[in-house]
């Protein structure tokens, strides 16, 4: 078990260090002007924090991924257990949610700025609507999946509708809610990048999208990617240790192990 | 009044009169149960025996209030039965405990309307009762299967039903198991003297428990016979009369009791 574990955070540790040695490698022998070292990333980093726009950029990224995704959650989660409940609602709604689904939210970007403008809403929109999705449809199959047997020894123990809903419903459900919900995260992790890089003036997409634009500091990309990419990281481990609380623990069996 | 109060005790604690069910499926009527008649006494243990699929379950379903009747009634103490009722517990196959709960949380499920201190100690008392002691935190995936059922079948005595409806609930067990848990139900039965109807379409068991044993057709499924088993517990299973009475069934239902 020990063993097990210091491999578990060992061996990526050895994985990233070759790909910082072959990154910076790959720069020496080259010869490019243009892609920064490892090491010129590291300075990079190193003025953004002197500058304060490290945690600033980073605050601003992350402040707006929890305002859509927060949003999308307290819709998408309600309203998707109200179509899982019921199957007329649902039989209305889902042409409408197949049909829109697979539209990437970045051909929403022109409808976010028409409707919002340039600012933050129209990002915080665009965050919403591609996290909506993912929640709201496995919510309301989760709900729709909940074993009738379960329903039934609800309404035998003389629960009523709405405590059957609370105390049977959802718990079953949960375990496909959960999984909805960590991809919807990943989704809204993707998707401030790229609204950040067209709607605001600030954030790590903004950062990404300026540093190129106003002098080509592609050390200063580089390292607002390295950023993006380590937060999103932390975000994913966050939420995958949700599903490892035991009474959901039960529906990622083929995870857990 | 007295002599009233007393046919109360003696007569049926359920009443099935001219049940019948008819399932329209693919613009078809497809008759399922026909004219069943049945009364059960008050504390007696009933086995319903017969072929999978002949239609054993629908009528438990129906007994219990989950499927209104195409024809016929069920009454309990005389009273027509119009839907589930918490005084009258299904236990489905161990399939049907909660895995979002522990096995306390199981077992506590229907006691919502106690205080604390009662809800504990109904609760300890019925993990005591199954047998499952020291497994109070656990969740059900972390149970074998015969644990899971007898999660269920505590978690059905903790709200104190008077009737138990148990359908198939040993089939998924293996074979040493559903023994075990065949004459742990006897123990939990004698003492709690509930009134039970359990579903089975095995004769052997059928004939292990009950006090008396509805034989079914296949389907359309009528009561072919009902078969007193005359036998005290424990049941020697080698025994002439044992034999007999389950021989008796293998050839009413027309097997040769021959492999």
């Amino acid at each position: 078990m020990r063993v097990r574990r210091l491999e578990a955070f060992f061996l990526p540790l050895v994985s990233a260090a070759l790909l910082v040695a072959l990154w910076h490698a790959a720069v020496k022998t080259s010869g490019t002007n243009v892609f920064p070292s490892p090491a010129a990333v590291a300075r990079g980093l190193a003025e953004l924090a002197r500058k304060g726009l490290l945690l600033r950029y980073v605050r601003d990224s992350l402040w707006r991924v929890a305002a859509g995704y927060g949003s999308a959650l307290l819709v998408g989660i309600p309203v998707g257990v109200f179509l899982g409940e019921s199957p007329v609602a649902a039989r209305v709604c889902n042409p409408v949610i197949q049909f829109l689904r697979p539209i990437s939210p970045l051909a929403w970007i022109p409808v976010a700025i028409v409707l919002f403008g340039i600012n933050n809403l129209a990002a915080i929109f665009l965050i919403f609507l591609a996290s909506l999705f993912p929640i709201l449809v496995s919510t309301m199959n989760g709900v729709r999946g909940v074993p009738a047997m379960y329903r039934q020894a609800g309404r035998n123990f003389g629960l009523s509708g709405a405590a059957r809903l609370s105390r049977v419903v959802f718990p079953a459900a949960l375990p496909e809610i959960l999984t909805g919900t960590r991809i919807a995260l990943g989704i809204a992790w993707l998707v401030v990048v790229a609204a950040e890089m067209i709607a605001v003036n600030s954030g790590l997409g903004y950062l990404v999208i300026d540093s190129r634009n106003a002098g080509k500091r592609y050390d200063l990309v580089v390292a607002a990617m390295l950023l993006i990419g380590v937060i999103g990281l932390v975000l994913n481990v966050a939420i995958t240790s949700v599903s490892r609380l035991r009474a959901v623990r039960w529906g990622f069996r083929a995870e857990a192990g | 009044m007295i002599p009233a109060a007393d046919r109360v005790t003696t007569a049926s604690k359920l009443a099935l009169r001219g049940l019948s069910m008819t399932f329209r499926t693919d613009g078809k009527d497809v008759k399922v149960l026909e004219n069943i008649d049945l009364d059960v006494a008050a504390g007696e243990l009933v086995c319903i025996l017969g072929p999978s699929g002949c239609g054993k379950s629908t009528l438990l379903n129906i007994v219990a209030g989950f499927l209104p009747p195409t024809a016929g009634s069920v009454s309990i103490d005389g009273e027509k039965v119009a839907g589930p009722d918490s005084r009258r517990i299904f236990v489905f196959q161990e399939r049907g405990v909660f895995p979002w709960l522990t096995v306390e949380g199981n077992i506590g499920f229907g006691l919502g309307r106690l205080d604390r201190a009662e809800r504990t100690r109904r609760i300890a008392h019925y993990v005591q009762l199954v047998g499952l002691g020291g497994f109070e935190k656990a969740y059900p995936h972390e149970l074998s299967g015969g644990m899971k059922q007898r999660v269920e079948v505590a978690r059905a005595l903790a709200v104190d039903p008077d009737v138990l409806y148990l359908d198939e609930p040993f089939g998924a067990l293996d074979s040493i198991t559903r023994l075990v848990m065949r004459s742990e139900l006897l123990r939990i039965w004698q003492s709690e003297r509930k009134t039970i109807l359990f579903v089975t379409h095995d004769i052997e068991e059928s004939v292990q428990l009950a006090d008396r044993v509805v034989v079914m057709s296949a389907r359309p499924a009528r009561i072919r016979s009902i078969v007193d088993i005359d036998l005290p517990h424990p049941r020697d299973l080698s025994s002439r009369r044992y034999l007999e009475l389950r021989d008796g069934i293998f050839e009413e239902i027309g097997l040769a009791h021959k492999i």
